[in-house]
């Protein structure tokens, strides 16, 4: 028992930090329409900048917002060049351009920083606490919790800005409709530059877990593939959804793994979330927590 | 000035349903495939054949295949690579395990069962719609990579889970040489695109994009929605599953899992969006496009870094290839976002009135 504890709880843990990919899609879907695929490039991007920063001198306290002005820059530039031209156009069209943009964006990356793995310290140690390993002999590690922490702050304070600010209102008002946002003077333009400049700090954000958890290399691009399932899981127009599937994708994730994988030959990690999220569709097609589509003729 | 069709009368309901009304239409296509047929295999290097003009027409293949599905029944696919591997590896092992097997034959069933696992892994198309099934299909490249993986009988058992493909041989003859591939290959895609163009402009064809247009709509008038969209599954898978295993065995060789990852259905997507969705000559014209792009970078930023003694370290280079490739995507998607087909629509118009518009 105390060992399904055990793997419950790392399960829950690690998918917080699937959540934390998952809502850096959400918001700019929410906002845009777009399913953005280059939101894991941005993860990377954001966590190689952070590193390659500090390499040049500066200290963790300046680098963070240097960075989040770096992702900054990066979301106007990209509503600038990619978004504003196509407008209007189909989503599947806006999806393949978000494609090449990652492509973009890691070729960009790796080219100003290098390609070679970084570790990156954010002084949180990964070893397990120590009262709770003596009271309940449950192993649970510090740096997950932290990141917990972060997440559930993160949340917090993301769901304040969208449902108490003006700026709040604004975007729901353009993930409505784009046309009446634009009709009661809503800025549109102003407004997904906003939206991105957010994702871009869910990224650093996310980069700096992912980076910290395990080391900043090419490999963070693949995060996305884990933060998919819970997006459709949760659906993709939902904040709270994102975070209540990214639990359920990582826990059942790693109990089916500790006891369902020995069984199959192991590796189901890889799929198993993406079967499941499937289950669940066939019996709510627009996700656990997405708006309800109503289809007329 | 030429390309006019004034004085081709219709007289009979055959010529108005042709494949290609218009004479200098079927001149031209009969020009391409002549060229192809003759003139590129006597003229071609071996390097062109293996390094560009094969992986261009099984890629084609396979974008087809998705543009079935994608372009004209509207259902969003990432799990291309993952039918293309069910192809390849069923090939294998009807080669294997089937005496005396006919090569086409072994090809028709690598197809055949991507079909049916195609149509499986469609099942959930008639519930779940547009990204969220794109991502769902996600679940497809994911499980079958794995269980190819797992199950060892799949591989004979190979310990590294790598296959190595039989030598073609149709007939008694045997095509070992790059020409021989190619011109094998080349049949093969005609007469599937033949067939592709065919069944788009038949009754099949329609109730696809009736489908694609709007589905309850179509259901409405009388289309059901089941063996449609079940059907486009399984056409699609078909032509994926021959196109993999053309690619194992006239491409690659040797075969594993790997190569039919998560990249190459990303590859065969981005080859149906930039040629043109729901056409034919767009998987063509999508997959030249992207088979040839990295190809000409590579050639071109080599050609100015030793030319002009810029001396680009090589990690340099691959980043500046990668970026371009994304830039270039991006752009011709702002420029031309119905594709490249559409391109060669708006030629067409012009080339109407060339050389007096007025």
């Amino acid at each position: 028992m105390q060992f399904f504890f055990e793997v419950l709880i790392g399960g829950l843990l690690s998918g917080v930090m699937y959540s934390l990919v998952a809502l850096g899609f959400v918001l700019i879907y929410k906002a845009s329409g777009v399913f953005n695929f280059a939101q894991s490039a941005m993860v990377f991007f954001a966590a190689l900048t952070y590193v390659g920063l500090l390499e040049v001198g500066l200290s963790p306290w300046l680098a963070v917002p240097a960075t989040l002005v770096v992702m900054i820059v990066l979301a106007l530039a990209i509503e600038r060049v990619v978004l504003r031209p196509l407008v209007n156009q189909p989503q599947i069209t806006l999806f393949m351009a978000t494609i090449g943009l990652t492509f973009f964006i890691e070729g960009l990356a790796q080219m100003v920083w290098g390609a070679n793995v970084r570790g990156l310290d954010l002084g949180l140690a990964d070893e397990p606490i120590g009262w709770l390993n003596e009271n309940a002999g449950i192993n649970v590690s510090k740096f997950d919790v932290a990141a917990a922490a972060v997440a559930a702050i993160l949340v917090t304070a993301l769901a304040l800005f969208f449902n108490r600010t003006r700026i709040g209102r604004a975007l729901r008002a353009v993930a409505d409709d784009h046309q009446a946002a634009l009709a009661v003077g809503i800025p549109l333009k102003q407004i997904w530059a906003i939206v991105w400049s957010v994702a871009g700090a869910v990224a650093l954000v996310a980069g700096l877990l992912w980076g910290a958890r395990n080391g900043v290399q090419y490999a963070l691009t693949f995060v996305a593939l884990k933060a998919l399932p819970v997006l459709i899981l949760g659906g993709f127009d939902s904040v709270p959804g994102a975070i209540v599937c990214g639990l359920i994708v990582g826990a059942s994730e790693k109990l089916a793994e500790v006891y369902l994988g020995p069984y199959v030959g192991g590796g189901i990690e890889g799929w198993f979330p993406y079967v499941l999220a499937l289950g669940f569709l066939l019996i709510r097609p627009e996700g656990l927590f997405g708006e309800k589509i109503i289809r007329r003729i | 000035m030429f390309y006019r069709e004034a004085g081709q009368f219709k007289t009979s309901y055959d010529a108005d349903l042709a494949i290609f009304p218009i004479r200098q239409d079927l001149i031209g296509v009969l020009g391409i495939l002549a060229v192809a047929f003759v003139v590129v295999p006597l003229t071609a290097t071996p390097y062109v054949f293996t390094g560009i003009l094969i992986p261009f027409l099984i890629l084609s293949l396979a974008a087809l295949g998705l543009n079935i599905l994608t372009g004209y029944a509207g259902q969003l696919s990432l799990g291309t690579a993952a039918f293309m591997a069910v192809g390849a590896f069923a090939s294998y092992n009807f080669v294997l395990r089937v005496p005396g097997i006919p090569m086409l034959l072994a090809f028709a069933g690598g197809g055949v069962v991507a079909a049916l696992v195609g149509v499986l892994f469609g099942l959930p198309s008639l519930r779940i719609r547009g990204f969220y099934l794109a991502v769902a299909t996600l679940a497809a490249q994911f499980f079958i990579l794995w269980f190819l993986t797992k199950v060892g009988w799949i591989t004979n058992y190979s310990s590294s889970g790598v296959i190595t493909a039989q030598p073609i041989q149709i007939l008694g003859y045997a095509f070992n040489t790059p020409q021989a591939k190619y011109l094998l290959i080349l049949s093969v895609v005609a007469l599937m695109a033949l067939a592709a163009k065919n069944m788009a402009r038949s009754n099949v064809g329609r109730s696809w994009m009736a489908v694609r247009d709007m589905d309850v709509a179509a259901e409405v008038i009388g289309i059901r929605l089941m063996p449609a969209k079940l059907l486009a599954f399984a056409v699609s898978s078909f032509y994926c599953g021959v196109a993999g295993a053309l690619f194992a065995y006239a491409y690659l060789g040797t075969v594993e899992p790997e190569a039919f990852s998560l990249d190459l259905s990303f590859r065969v997507l981005f080859m149906v969006i930039i040629g043109g969705v729901g056409t034919v000559l767009g998987s063509f014209l999508g997959s030249a496009f992207v088979t040839l792009l990295p190809v000409l970078l590579s050639v071109t930023v080599r050609y100015l870094d030793s030319n002009l003694g810029l001396h680009i370290p090589e990690s340099v280079i691959s980043n500046l290839e990668l970026m371009l490739f994304g830039g270039f995507i991006i752009f011709f998607l702002i420029v031309e976002p119905h594709g490249l087909a559409r391109l060669w629509q708006i030629a067409k118009e012009k080339l109407r009135l060339w050389p007096f518009p007025h």
